[in-house]
């Protein structure tokens, strides 16, 4: 019997002789993730054991960005918390505010992610690492602290569930919206527990961009992590980016008569923009059923949507055109190398001429952190990854998740509507 | 371990989110995040509940975010447990890491109303209803899992175990 490319990556990071769905094995981790929320926890339950120094300095990565810049005192705190701990132990891959972006745009883009890699992360969108064939999951703070100070963690070998997307997409149809359709499909805990992967004809032809935005949505399933096999795109994408990081990589990929709990076919070829009502992600409903649904805030950015290519969609619908005057558009680029490329290419001149506040690098909004939350009542359209109950602000206020089109051409008309109605 | 509490019950899919929402992530500790606990879903929760109460809830409790937070702030107000239909994989993990017991179970996640007196025996794996008189099913605890949560969560457990 064959293996599934998740099944590989952990049997390659385990020193267990073989392994099955349900068995627990540990694993050595190539690299783990904390930001700015979770890292805090992690540093001070690390400090409790009293060890000296961290495993292996170069296999972590702190981030600071979800109330950074900061947002209050606490919050400042909270950085100062990881900026010493970085310091006092070499932390080769910290990111201070000024060169940071959201994790997970950022450590893609700085070659620390790379396929046959095992990553953690406390940060539930983890799994985003995925696209480039990495098994990558989140976990919480006390798992980052186990592995600063030991390098290794303990797993449950996940059940494997297969996607398979034939079909050609149509114009503004992205990865966002296949993955909100698959979620709609299958629920928010359709895959709980499980590794997701994504094949097809339909995701051979899709951009990394958009397969970080699928990846990074996986959890929203209750998915373990997702993951895409490496092929041409993929490693054309990781050869320039291990220019910077000079990490090496190795593929995986699954076997033919490898073993799947579940497969799923979707024929894509007539597939709208998904647009996810509130308060689950799986609530999605072709864009043409979503119309006309009055807006205040428009939000375009985050580890789901605020890659360089989604950048590129918005202003595309944006460009000469004017935000509605009843509506707040923010835009926020996912790193300062996807901010710089916007301005080179001029798409943060259209964006500011439209009228749309363009942010530094941060989760603030998408969690209701900072930078665009809502008041009780008020109702947005986001490119983020969760609309769930107060998520975004105020608990009477609602989110829309949809891709960077759609909340492009929305904040336009004020309303939610298809690029193809402002175009 | 014999826990002793009355029931609150809630629906399927309660997030991270709902459990403490993000504007109190700045917060660390058990004892700053308990009075914001389930503000999202159940406003002014940490003072309605007694200490020992237990939460009962529908499928994948915990999902969304991984927000150590969460099963922190339950803990931190005083819950005894959880008991749920199924739970999100990141919070079962943080919650056994944190030593807040959990047990999942389909029968007593459906059949338990609010404020039910409940009785569970992590050994067994029984979860009885002492208001309804019955008795539901669930996994009983491994030996070490009862051991890392009186330990009072994995860190603990691990440093005891050196």
């Amino acid at each position: 019997m064959g293996y599934t490319i998740t099944e590989k990556i952990l049997s390659a990071h385990t020193d267990a002789k073989s392994i099955s769905p349900g068995d627990l094995i540990e694993c050595k981790v190539d690299l783990g993730l904390g930001n700015d929320i979770t890292a805090p926890l992690a540093i001070a339950e690390f400090e409790r054991t009293g060890a000296k120094k961290v495993y292996d300095n170069r296999k972590i990565a702190i981030v600071p960005d979800h109330f950074a810049p900061a947002k209050d005192i606490r919050s400042a705190e909270n950085l100062r918390t990881l900026r010493d701990f970085a310091k006092k132990y070499g932390i080769k891959y910290y990111y201070e505010i000024g060169c940071m972006g959201i994790e997970h745009a950022l450590l893609p883009e700085e070659g620390l992610t790379m396929p046959g890699d095992l990553i953690i992360g406390a940060d539930s969108h983890t799994c985003t690492y995925g696209a480039v064939g990495a098994f990558s999951t989140g976990v919480g703070s006390t798992d980052l602290a186990a592995v600063f100070v030991r390098g290794r963690l303990w797993f449950k070998v996940p059940e494997q569930m297969k996607f398979v997307y034939t079909g050609r997409l149509n114009k503004w149809v992205g990865g966002k919206d296949l993955i909100l359709f698959t979620i709609g499909d299958i629920g928010v805990d359709g895959a709980l527990y499980k590794s997701m992967e994504f094949t097809g004809e339909a995701i051979s032809r899709l951009p990394m961009d958009d397969r970080f935005a699928m990846c990074n949505m996986a959890i929203e399933a209750g998915g373990k992590n997702g993951i895409i096999a490496p092929d041409r795109i993929t490693l054309e994408y990781v050869k320039q980016t291990a220019k910077k990081s000079k990490k090496k990589w190795k593929v995986y990929k699954s076997d033919k008569d490898a073993e799947y709990c579940e497969v799923k076919e979707y024929d894509v070829t007539k597939l709208e923009p998904q647009v996810a009502f509130p308060s689950l992600p799986s609530n999605a409903k072709p864009v043409s059923q979503a119309k006309g649904i009055r807006i205040d805030q428009s939000v375009i950015g985050s580890c789901t949507n605020g890659r360089i290519s989604d950048l590129r969609i918005a202003a595309k619908v944006l460009k000469g055109k004017k935000v509605h005057k009843d509506v707040r558009c923010i835009v926020f680029p996912a790193t300062q190398a996807v901010y710089l490329q916007a301005m080179k290419e001029g798409l943060i001149e259209i964006f500011v001429k439209a009228g749309c506040a363009v942010s530094t690098p941060t989760c603030g909004p998408c969690l209701g952190g900072h930078m665009g939350v809502l008041a009780a009542g008020e109702v947005s359209v986001a490119t983020t990854n969760r609309n769930f109950v107060g998520r975004m602000g105020h608990l009477k206020s609602e989110v829309y998740l949809s891709n960077p089109a759609v909340a492009a051409a929305s904040a336009v008309k004020g309303k939610i509507a298809h690029p193809e109605e402002v175009i | 371990m014999i826990i002793k509490g009355r029931a609150w019950k809630f629906r399927d899919d309660v997030n991270t989110d709902e459990i403490i929402p993000a504007k109190f992530l700045a917060l660390t500790t058990a004892g700053e995040l308990g009075p914001h606990c389930m503000e999202g879903i159940e406003p002014g929760f940490s003072k309605k509940m007694a200490k020992g109460d237990i939460i009962v809830a529908g499928k994948n409790f915990g999902c969304g975010s991984s927000r150590e937070h969460a099963p922190l702030s339950l803990k931190g107000c005083g819950v005894s447990c959880v008991i749920a239909e199924s739970f999100a994989r990141i919070f079962f993990r943080n919650s056994i890491n944190i030593g807040l017991p959990i047990f999942e179970s389909a029968q007593a996640g459906k059949a338990i109303e609010n404020g039910d007196e409940i009785e569970v025996d992590a050994s067994k794996g029984e979860i009885r209803n002492l208001t309804k008189n019955k008795t539901y099913k669930s996994k009983p605890m491994p030996g070490f899992m009862e051991e890392l949560i009186s330990a009072g969560g994995l860190m603990k457990w691990v440093a005891k175990k050196k």
